[in-house]
């Protein structure tokens, strides 16, 4: 994913000198072509998050757009209270930029697993927050969130879903459904949006036919899609490489909570209030945690049985 | 602009609306304004560039009180120079008032940025002036902060950052009263050798009465080209009235009744 956010944002900075990207001493091997060609539009800020969500709060009141960059939790947590007093609150236009969401990182330990971000960042007025669920959503997300202004977070993912075919376009806010069907909803959000089309295809074979909708954006969250979902099937499981609390099932209980819509069946799959002291590959963590394929094919199984 | 002499009836002004205000709304931090109201003065009345009436203007000098505890002075030199109507200074820290505690830009003209967590302000201002550089605007950037402020560690991120982009067009002032929250900065967690810290950064340093108009206005003359700029303004918390100078017990107290009376009656003496 952050080669497609690379290829984008270069594109958006060849057309607009206001694009400014700043890196928290990360990204080796990765920023040096757009260093040289977009003097004045590049600074690596140095290991220095709260300096950097600083600067970029200053840039953007002098009229840039600035993007910020790191990996897991340090564009983020670090730097929590500069995003919330200085980059929202002055309605900067900033998209922050995290590589890493989840487990993207599994191996490097507890402090590169960015598993509360999108609950800490999602309590912020003024944030757009986009975990994009695919490659191509990863480019037309830093686009749409360049163009749209305010302060957004995009999670990036090691992981991303196959391009499958979709009609609808890239917009904030709104969902995409990926696979029809009645019997549940699946909404994940991210990369693991992978795992759930895999669970899907196990699940039709065993006569189950499932919706999946890929949420990239949880805030602003699609309702409609939500409410569709607990109205007209079977149930909504929730998918996501995050922690249970505050993240995109809480989101989407809240949203059917305050509209009265009361879904048949419900479970939210995600990290159980854990720090992960195990490390290992994105994929063993979410196998290890109860949120690969296997296991959201067995969790529907059960919900439907129960 | 006001004239240098002119000058001391503004830090004068600011003194006494912030016994006003801090009375009026029953507010902490007078201590911490009346140690900065001559810097103010100096910026507002002489030093910075800016049109009142055209608070967005582009050329205009930018400045950010970093100690945004101390918003009340902000406020009260805002009124003074034409930002804000005066009578709106009696709304400050009431029900309903856009005029915070701590400075904020919400519907305030001529405040560029809101604080009141410290280390905020300089990586912000920081940031304004690699815009500045990058789109080769004249401009300067005016950044506040107090001494204790220099605990945190951001303070220090923006510190190497400016140093490294040669942000000449960076002016930090620092209210150095050598008295925060509770003890002393050098009771709490020493600063100094303080002016050869920020040297060391790299940055070009002066020291100065931060009471006194006329070097205060030198010191902010004192750019030096590729280095940005960090006047060390020593200064008395309190000053201007004198049972709050260098007194703890003023960062937090409001004044009342026979406190405020003898503060106000002590500032028109001087005034006189």
């Amino acid at each position: 994913m952050r080669d497609a956010f690379l290829a984008a944002l270069t594109n958006l900075a060849e057309k607009d000198k206001d694009i400014v990207l700043l890196t928290g001493d990360l990204g080796y091997g990765v920023f040096e072509q757009f260093e040289i060609r977009f003097p004045g539009q590049y600074f690596n800020v140095g290991v220095s998050e709260q300096n950097m969500t600083g600067l970029a709060t200053g840039l953007s009141l002098e009229g840039k757009k600035v993007v910020t960059y790191s990996i897991g939790n340090f564009p983020t947590l670090r730097c929590l209270e500069q995003i919330r007093n200085d980059a929202c609150y002055h309605d900067a236009n900033i998209v922050i930029v995290a590589s890493g969401g989840g487990f993207s990182y599994g191996s490097l330990g507890m402090s590169h697993h960015a598993t509360e971000d999108l609950s800490i960042l999602r309590s912020l007025p003024n944030m757009t927050i986009v975990a994009p669920c695919t490659l191509k959503e990863t480019g037309d997300a830093i686009t749409a969130m360049i163009k749209n202004g305010g302060v957004g977070y995009l999670r990036l993912d090691k992981t991303n879903a196959e391009a499958t075919y979709i009609e609808s376009p890239f917009i904030i806010g709104k969902a995409r459904r990926y696979e029809n069907g009645d019997d549940i909803t699946l909404i994940a959000t991210g990369g693991i949006l992978g795992d759930t089309n895999i669970a899907s295809a196990e699940l039709r074979k065993r006569g189950i036919n499932s919706r999946v909708v890929g949420m990239h954006s949880i805030k602003p969250i699609d309702k409609n899609e939500i409410i569709d979902a607990a109205i007209n099937t079977g149930g909504i499981v929730t998918i996501e490489e995050h922690n249970k609390d505050g993240g995109l099932g809480s989101a989407i209980c809240e949203v059917c909570m305050d509209n009265s819509v009361m879904p048949k069946k419900f479970f939210r799959i995600g990290l159980d209030n854990i720090y992960s002291s195990i490390v290992g590959s994105q994929q063993y963590l979410r196998s290890q945690y109860g949120m690969d394929s296997k296991a959201i094919v067995k969790k529907v199984i059960d919900l439907l049985k129960a | 602009m006001f004239k240098i002499k002119n000058l001391k009836r503004l830090s004068l002004k600011i003194r006494r609306h912030a016994i006003n205000m801090t009375s009026v709304g029953k507010s902490a931090h007078v201590g911490s304004i009346l140690s900065m109201a001559d810097i103010l003065a100096v910026l507002y009345g002489f030093v910075m560039s800016y049109k009142a009436d055209d608070p967005k203007w582009p050329e205009r000098d930018r400045f950010i009180l970093s100690k945004g505890h101390a918003g009340a002075g902000v406020y009260a030199a805002l009124a003074e120079t034409g930002f804000i109507p005066l009578e709106k200074l009696r709304s400050h820290y009431q029900d309903g008032s856009d005029l915070s505690g701590h400075v904020s830009h919400k519907g305030i003209p001529g405040v560029e940025f809101s604080t009141g967590s410290l280390g905020h302000g300089l990586p912000v201002a920081t940031g304004m002036a690699l815009a500045a550089k990058i789109d080769n605007n004249k401009h300067n950037i005016y950044v506040l902060m107090s001494d204790g402020e220099c605990n945190e560690g951001s303070v220090w991120e923006a510190a190497l950052f400016a140093q490294h982009h040669k942000l000449d067009n960076l002016v930090v002032i620092i209210d150095r009263n050598r008295l925060q929250s509770i003890k002393s900065t050098e009771y709490t967690l020493s600063l100094e050798p303080f002016v050869n810290k920020w040297q060391s950064f790299g940055w070009h340093v002066v020291k100065v009465d931060g009471h006194n108009h006329q070097k205060l206005v030198d010191a902010c003359n004192s750019i030096f080209v590729g280095k940005p700029l960090c006047i060390v303004a020593e200064t008395i918390k309190g000053k201007g009235v004198s049972f709050m100078e260098n007194n703890i017990l003023w960062h937090y107290r409001s004044p009342q009744g026979e406190e405020y009376d003898a503060a106000i009656a002590e500032l028109e003496e001087k005034n006189a």
